[in-house]
């Protein structure tokens, strides 16, 4: 498995999947994206909440969003997994 | 007569032959071999770091009886780097991995005195497989072997600037040069160190990784913070080093070298950036650009906690120590490595008289189980020692909030800054008006049944909470000693650290702080 290290989130590459995961502790604040929609590198996909500050989370490659792992207002991990990607 | 030039000749030869077996290190198979991973032969870095590619050597014949260890693997060398003498040691990885013998420690021990003595910067161009175990009697144990290395790089530390480029592996113990230096730069792809080798942690602890992942660049410079600036080859890395060298004194007793002033960048005002929303994020980058001179940031640690930026500036030409808060990662909230980093930052700075720049927009620091169990107090700690026992000049800039101990980290008013400065829509507070409301009233909040009033009541204890916390009031009860148009900044700035530039204060007479690490 490949590892890449990114600044915003971790993705984790394994059969062109990548996994985006949650960057803080905090709560889910609004969702920017759909199943199924194509990502740009650099989009904004998910903003949380922490620290009374939104925090953007942004696709670290272009791609297909496969699967999303949570919604709005729940809580979140750093490190917690949060959509899925085809690349 | 003509004996004598005979015996002259033969003397020319020997030395000529000599020198020639020393210039051209390694055998050829380990030339080809580092040119396949892109690597450039020791002589040919030296050329590219030293003005005009000329440089003195010492040492120069260690080992040269052996036959097969030009230099001893290493090369130490003086001369002049953007106009300023510097010493330097650089390994040779075509002879023997560039491990280390007892020539090479000693040469290495010698430039490092050499560099005391001429109170010079010294540059560590590290590519070594680390100690020759065979010779570990002569190389590791005793008074003038390796240890000594690193004993001479924390004594050295803070009296000249110490910069290593790494474009190889650091080894094992090895791994501590890097360590002890003021700046990593690293070669991505090549660079890399690691107490044990992956093929060591297999053997010892079971672990089977790759190279990258152990001790790789990328790794370095994003996760652990061991990498200070991420190179994308050589020729880069050594561009780089030079570009950080222009930036300080040859020692901690020298003036800071100015440089000719440059206007900021034309973009966007600090007014088009700054959202007026205090909890959405912006791009502190943007910023920056406007208040430093174009082109001269040096960054440091960027990939590395990017919630607080660290880096070297000049304004009006003038160097700079800069430290902001990212709000765009993590919400610009300062975590356990971000505590870390600025420490070390501003560590960096007051060591060679470089003034500091704190521009604020700060929600505090983390809190929860997991920054708790870190060590985010001890961490914070550091940070906050580190920016409150720094003597040179402190300008603390609140471009939007400061709230709870990030106001400490960012030199809020009780630290000693020169001036604290506020543009006029910051907020300094315990927490922000939301926190604070809801930490309140929680109970009387809750107790309100009609969603509708209930708004009303908290938009109201909100509001009441900002004529508290409003700027005006900081100014007028002298919390804050100066309101800034933000179009003025650059210049207020520029002005001011012109106008600190004889500041000298002393800390009361004590050996030295106990380190909260």
């Amino acid at each position: 498995m490949k590892i890449i290290y990114l600044q915003q989130a971790k993705v984790e590459e394994e059969n062109n999947m990548a996994q985006v995961l949650s960057t803080m502790t905090g709560t889910v604040f609004t969702i920017e994206v759909e199943v199924g929609q194509e990502v740009k590198k650099g989009d904004v996909v998910v903003i949380l909440e922490s620290m009374k500050m939104e925090i953007p989370v942004e696709a670290e490659m272009d791609g297909k969003v496969a699967s999303i792992a949570v919604k709005e207002e729940d809580f979140v991990d750093e490190g917690d997994l949060i959509l899925t990607f085809e690349g | 007569m003509t004996n004598h030039t005979e015996e002259q000749k033969g003397y020319n030869q020997k030395l000529e032959q000599q020198l020639e077996n020393i210039f051209a290190g390694g055998q050829p198979k380990y030339h080809e071999k580092a040119t396949q991973q892109g690597k450039l032969f020791v002589r040919k870095r030296l050329e590219l770091l030293f003005d005009d590619g000329e440089y003195t050597e010492d040492g120069r014949f260690a080992n040269c009886e052996a036959g097969d260890l030009p230099a001893d693997g290493v090369v130490t060398a003086m001369g002049k780097v953007g106009g300023q003498t510097v010493c330097v040691m650089a390994n040779d990885s075509t002879i023997k991995a560039g491990s280390w013998g007892s020539r090479t420690v000693e040469k290495i021990i010698r430039i490092q005195e050499t560099a005391e003595m001429h109170r010079v910067p010294l540059l560590y161009l590290v590519d070594s497989a680390g100690a020759r175990i065979t010779d570990q009697l002569d190389m590791f144990p005793n008074r003038r072997g390796a240890g000594r290395i690193f004993h001479n790089q924390v004594r050295l530390s803070g009296f000249i600037p110490q910069i290593c480029v790494l474009f190889g592996p650091s080894a094992a113990g090895g791994a501590y040069i890097p360590a002890f230096c003021d700046l990593v730069i690293m070669v991505k792809g090549n660079a890399s160190m690691y107490l044990g080798s992956p093929r060591m942690a297999e053997k010892v602890i079971g672990q089977k990784v790759s190279l990258e992942e152990m001790g790789g660049a990328e790794m370095h410079c994003s996760i652990s913070g061991c990498g200070d600036v991420l190179a994308e080859n050589e020729e880069e890395a050594i561009a780089e080093a030079k570009r950080y060298l222009a930036f300080f004194p040859a020692n901690f007793t020298e003036p800071v070298p100015v440089a000719e002033a440059i206007e900021a960048k034309v973009g966007r005002t600090l007014e088009e950036i700054i959202p007026e929303n205090q909890n959405a994020p912006f791009n502190m980058y943007e910023a920056l650009d406007v208040l430093i001179d174009e082109g001269s940031f040096f960054e440091v640690k960027k990939k590395f906690a990017s919630e607080l930026i660290t880096g070297l500036a000049r304004i009006n030409g003038k160097s700079v120590g800069i430290i902001a808060n990212q709000p765009k990662a993590k919400g610009g909230v300062l975590f356990v490595d971000s505590a870390d980093k600025g420490a070390k930052f501003i560590n960096l700075c007051d060591a060679f008289s470089i003034p500091l720049l704190f521009l604020a927009d700060v929600p505090g620091f983390m809190i929860g189980t997991k920054v708790e169990k870190e060590g985010i107090i001890r961490h914070g700690a550091k940070l906050i020692m580190a920016m409150s026992s720094a003597t040179v000049p402190k300008i603390s800039v609140v471009v939007r909030k400061a709230y709870g101990a990030g106001l400490y980290a960012m030199a809020g008013p009780a630290f000693e800054p020169d001036v604290c400065i506020a543009l006029p829509t910051a907020q300094i507070a315990v927490m922000g008006p939301e926190a604070a409301v809801n930490a309140v009233y929680s109970n009387k909040i809750e107790a309100i049944e009609d969603l509708k009033e209930r708004r009303a009541y908290v938009q109201q204890k909100q509001q009441e909470y900002k004529e508290e916390i409003d700027i005006y009031r900081l100014a007028s009860e002298m919390i804050i000693d100066e309101i800034v148009k933000p179009s003025q900044l650059r210049t207020v700035l520029a002005t001011r650290f012109e106008l600190y530039s004889t500041k000298s204060i002393s800390q009361p007479p004590k050996k030295h702080p106990v380190y909260p690490v």
